[in-house]
C-alpha cells in the first residue's frame, strides 16, 4: 500500500508553502480585492512563472519540467491555501490539460513553451449562461476557421492571451484554440462574488481559431478536461478548506467569552471536529483522484467526481463555519474569512456545480454496474 | 502512488493466504455465525484460535518472547484483510487479546503473564473488559463498583454494564473504586477477576434492537487476591488508559449495507430515476470512499514504518451515521412495506431493517459521536478541554445521576 505522495512531492509542497506564504500573503490578495481595475496580482504571477511551476506537468521536449500531475496536485493545494489571485488554475488545470488531451504535437510544440515562459496565459471557455453547457445547447459556433458567439463567465478571460473554447461545429461540438489578442475578440470584465479571481464575457466575431482534436469530439474532450480539472481544483479547494479550519481553530483558542476560550465549548468543538472530518474525507477522495488522473486509470470519472463532490462540501462547510466561529468580526471586510467564503463558492460552481457531478457520478456507477 | 504491496508484504500475504486456505472455507452466502448455534460457533472459534496460534498468526505484532510473531503492524493489517475473506470464526477473542491481555502484559506480574497470556492466545481462555457502569458511560471514571481491602484480599460489590462476552468469559479486567474520598480519577484500582467464581452474576441485556449481545455483570461480595491487582492502588485510571489505547487497528469494512446495496435495491424497486435519491447515493458513495481511502492512508503510514496520522480517528463517526442514514432511506423507499422485518418477504433479507435498529447502538458503543468529536477537537485540533466541575472534588462529595 502506497497511497500517499512521495517524500519528494511532500518536499515540493513544503517549499511551495514557504514560498507562497512569503510572496502571496493576504495583503497580496487584497490588492486585487480592493481595486476593480486590478484583475490579478502580477507580482505574484511573475514569481510563479519564475519558479517554473507552469511547466510542472509539461513534457521536457516542450520546455516543461516533465514532472506529473501529482506534483501539480501538491502545488494546487498550496495555491488554494493562500487564495492565490493569479490565473494559475485556468492556465494549468484547464488550458494546459486541454492542450495535452486534445492538441496535436505541432499545437503543443507551439504553445507549451510559451506557457512555461509566461507569454501565454490560458483560459477555458465552456459556459454561455445559466446551466451546464452541452453540445445541443451551444450557441457559439466554429466554422472550420473562425469562431463566433458569446462565452460567459470565463474565469481569467480578461487576463488570458489564449482561450480553449467549447463550440458547436456542424451538428456536434469541438474544442478550438483562439488567440484572444487577435482580431474578432471583445472582452468585458464581469462583477462576481469572488473579485480575487477575474471573470470576463468574451464575444467572438469571426475570430480566427484552430480546432484541437477531431471535429465532433468536443463533448467527449470537454468531459476529459473537466475530469482532470476537477481533481486539480479539488486540491485547491482542499487547501482552502484546511486553511479555513486552521483560522477557525486559532481564533477559537484565543477568543475569550464568558471567561474562557470559545473553543472550550462543545458547540464550537464539535463544529470544528465536523470540519476536520469533512476535510479528511475530501483529502482521501482527492488522493484517489490524484492517483487516477496521474495514472490514467479507468476509474478516473468516478474518482474525479468523488474528489470534486467531497472538496466542494468540505470548503463550503469550512468557509461558512469559519465566519460563524469568528462571530461579528468574521462578518467584517477587514477579516479574511469572507475571502475564503467567496473562493469556496467560485470553485464549487466553476467546473459544474456539485449537483452536476453527483449526477455524473451516479451515471458512471450505473454504467459500471451494467457492464 | 499505488495500491500495491511491497515485495515483503506480497510474500507475507501469499503465506497468510495459503495458511488460511488450508484451514478455512471462503466466505459463502451465509456466515458461519448464522449457520451454527452458539456453542458450536464457540467450539469452532476456539479451534481456529488454536490453529492460528500454532501457525504463528495469533498476535502478529507481539514480540516472540511472549508468543507473538514479532511482525509489523502492516502484517497484522494484511492478515486481517485476508482472514476477512474467509468464513473465520473470530470475535470472542478480540477484546481479550486486543485490550485485556496487553494490559496484563503491561502491568501484571511474571506469574500473571505465565499463567494467562499463552492460554488466551491459544483460545483456551476468554477475557472481557469490565469498565462501563449504569452511571458511568462516557464518563467512565465516575464508576461506583467498590473494592474494599480485607487482609490480603479485596471485596467487590457493584454492577457493570455493556460487557461484551461476559457470559462466555473466563476472566475479566475489572476497574473499581478503592477510595471514594479523593477526586474520581485518583481513587480507582484495576484487578484481574475470575468470572466463574461465586458472587459474579451475568445477565444479558435486552437491547433496543431486540438482540442480547451484551451483558450486565453483578458483583456481590466477590473476593479478589491483592496479588491479582494490576498496577498500584489508586492508579487504575492510568492502567485503564493503556487498555483503551490498545484498541485494535480498525481494519474491518463498513458495518452493514452500504451504497452498493441500496443502489441494487433501488434498481430492483425501480426508483433509480428519483433525482433526490440519486444525489443522496452520490453522497453515500463519497462518504464510503472517504472512509475506505482514509484507512488506505493509515495503512500506507504503517507500510512505510511510520505512525499513522490522526485521520484514522474519523472512522466511526462516519460509518455509524452513514449506516443509519442509508437504512432510513431504504426503508422510506419501501413506503409502508418498509415497516416489515420478515426476512423472507423483504429485499436483502431485511438487512436494512435489521441495521436500522442496530445503528443507534453503533453511534454510542466504543465512544459516542459526541465523545469522538471531543477527542478530535482536543487531541487533533488542540482545543481546550470541556469544563470539568468534578475535577478537584472528592468522589463521595460529587453529584451523580
Amino acid at each position: 500500500m502506497n497511497f500517499d505522495f512521495s517524500e519528494d512531492q511532500k518536499f515540493l509542497g513544503n517549499e511551495a508553502r514557504k514560498f507562497l506564504e512569503a510572496e502571496c500573503p493576504m495583503t497580496a490578495v487584497r490588492l486585487v480585492l480592493n481595486d476593480d481595475d486590478v484583475s490579478h496580482n502580477e507580482t505574484v504571477w511573475n514569481k510563479v512563472v519564475e519558479m517554473g511551476w507552469l511547466g510542472t506537468a509539461i513534457p521536457e521536449e516542450h520546455g516543461g519540467l516533465g514532472l506529473g500531475l501529482l506534483e501539480v496536485c501538491v502545488l494546487a493545494e498550496e495555491m488554494g491555501r493562500v487564495l492565490a489571485p493569479v490565473p494559475w488554475a485556468s492556465t494549468v488545470y484547464f488550458f494546459t490539460e486541454a492542450l495535452k488531451l486534445a492538441g496535436s504535437n505541432e499545437q503543443q510544440a507551439e504553445i507549451m513553451p510559451r506557457i512555461v515562459s509566461g507569454d501565454v496565459v490560458g483560459c477555458y471557455a465552456a459556459s454561455e449562461g445559466p446551466g451546464n453547457p452541452a453540445a445541443d445547447t451551444l450557441k457559439t459556433t466554429f466554422d472550420g476557421s473562425t469562431l463566433s458567439g458569446t462565452k460567459l463567465p470565463v474565469t481569467d478571460g480578461d487576463i488570458a492571451t489564449h482561450a480553449i473554447v467549447l463550440a458547436k461545429e456542424g451538428s456536434g461540438a469541438s474544442l478550438v484554440l483562439v488567440d484572444l489578442t487577435g482580431a474578432g475578440v471583445t472582452r468585458k470584465t464581469l462583477q462576481t462574488l469572488d473579485p480575487t479571481r477575474s471573470h470576463a464575457e468574451i464575444v467572438f466575431d469571426k475570430a480566427p481559431a484552430t480546432r484541437l482534436g477531431k471535429a465532433g469530439d468536443g463533448e467527449m474532450l470537454n468531459d476529459q478536461v473537466l475530469d482532470h480539472a476537477a481533481v486539480l481544483l479539488a486540491f485547491e479547494q482542499l487547501g482552502g478548506a484546511s486553511r479555513a479550519l486552521e483560522m477557525a481553530t486559532d481564533y477559537a483558542k484565543e477568543r475569550y467569552a464568558f471567561g474562557r476560550p470559545i473553543g472550550g465549548n462543545q458547540a464550537i468543538k464539535h463544529k470544528l471536529a465536523e470540519m476536520y472530518v469533512k476535510n479528511e474525507v475530501a483529502r482521501s477522495n482527492c488522493f484517489y483522484g490524484a492517483w487516477a488522473v496521474s495514472t490514467g486509470a479507468a476509474e478516473l470519472p468516478e474518482a474525479a467526481a468523488a474528489a470534486r463532490i467531497a472538496a466542494c462540501e468540505a470548503f463550503w462547510f469550512a468557509s461558512k463555519e469559519n465566519i460563524q466561529t469568528h462571530g461579528g468580526m468574521g462578518f467584517t471586510w477587514e477579516v479574511d474569512c469572507h475571502l475564503f467564503y467567496r473562493r469556496a463558492k467560485l470553485l464549487a460552481v466553476q467546473a459544474g456545480a456539485p449537483k452536476v457531478w453527483k449526477e455524473k457520478l451516479v451515471r458512471t456507477l450505473e454504467n459500471k454496474n451494467a457492464a | 502512488m499505488d495500491f500495491n504491496d511491497t515485495k515483503e508484504e506480497a510474500e507475507f500475504r501469499a503465506e497468510a493466504r495459503a495458511f488460511l486456505g488450508k484451514h478455512l472455507e471462503p466466505k459463502g452466502d451465509k456466515p458461519l455465525r448464522q449457520r451454527v448455534d452458539g456453542s458450536e460457533f464457540m467450539k469452532l472459534a476456539k479451534q481456529w484460535q488454536k490453529t492460528k496460534s500454532e501457525g504463528g498468526y495469533a498476535q502478529i505484532t507481539w514480540p516472540k518472547e511472549i508468543g507473538g510473531r514479532g511482525g509489523t503492524p502492516m502484517q497484522q493489517v494484511i492478515w486481517n484483510q485476508e482472514e476477512g475473506k474467509f468464513d473465520a470464526p473470530t470475535g470472542p477473542f478480540t477484546i481479550g487479546l486486543g485490550m485485556c491481555i496487553p494490559t496484563v502484559i503491561a502491568f501484571g506480574s511474571d506469574e500473571h503473564k505465565k499463567r494467562y497470556v499463552g492460554k488466551a492466545m491459544k483460545g483456551e481462555e476468554i477475557w472481557c473488559q469490565l469498565f462501563s457502569e449504569p452511571s458511568a458511560g462516557s464518563d467512565v471514571a465516575g464508576l461506583k463498583t467498590r473494592a474494599v481491602k480485607d487482609g490480603d484480599e479485596w471485596v467487590i460489590n457493584g454492577q457493570k454494564v455493556w460487557t461484551s462476552g461476559a457470559h462466555y468469559s473466563d476472566y475479566g479486567i475489572l476497574l473499581t473504586r478503592t477510595d471514594p474520598s479523593v477526586p474520581k480519577h485518583k481513587g480507582l484500582t484495576m484487578f484481574i477477576v475470575d468470572m466463574k467464581q461465586a458472587g459474579v452474576e451475568v445477565r444479558p441485556i435486552h437491547q433496543a434492537s431486540g438482540g442480547r449481545e451484551f451483558n450486565e455483570v453483578y458483583f456481590t461480595d466477590v473476593r479478589i487476591k491483592d496479588s491479582d491487582r494490576l498496577g498500584e492502588v489508586g492508579q487504575g485510571w492510568k492502567v485503564a488508559i493503556v487498555t483503551l489505547m490498545n484498541e485494535r487497528l480498525a481494519v474491518g469494512g463498513s458495518p452493514g449495507p452500504d451504497w452498493a446495496e441500496i443502489m441494487a435495491y433501488a434498481k430492483e424497486a425501480g426508483t433509480m430515476s428519483d433525482q433526490a435519491f440519486r444525489e443522496k447515493l452520490a453522497d453515500w458513495y463519497v462518504a464510503a470512499q472517504g472512509y475506505k481511502l482514509t484507512k488506505f492512508r493509515t495503512q500506507t503510514a504503517l507500510s512505510r514504518g511510520q505512525t499513522p496520522g490522526p485521520e484514522n480517528s474519523i472512522g466511526k463517526i462516519i460509518t455509524a451515521n452513514h449506516l443509519q442514514d442509508i437504512c432510513n432511506s431504504a426503508i422510506e423507499m419501501q413506503d409502508h412495506y418498509g415497516i416489515l422485518t420478515d426476512s423472507d418477504r423483504m429485499p436483502a433479507d431485511a438487512i436494512f431493517q435489521q441495521s436500522f435498529m442496530w445503528a443507534p447502538g453503533l453511534r454510542i458503543a466504543g465512544g459516542t459521536d459526541e465523545i469522538l468529536k471531543n477527542i478530535i477537537a482536543e487531541r487533533v485540533l488542540g482545543l481546550p478541554q470541556d469544563v470539568r466541575v468534578d475535577k478537584d472534588i472528592a468522589f463521595d462529595q460529587m453529584k451523580s445521576g
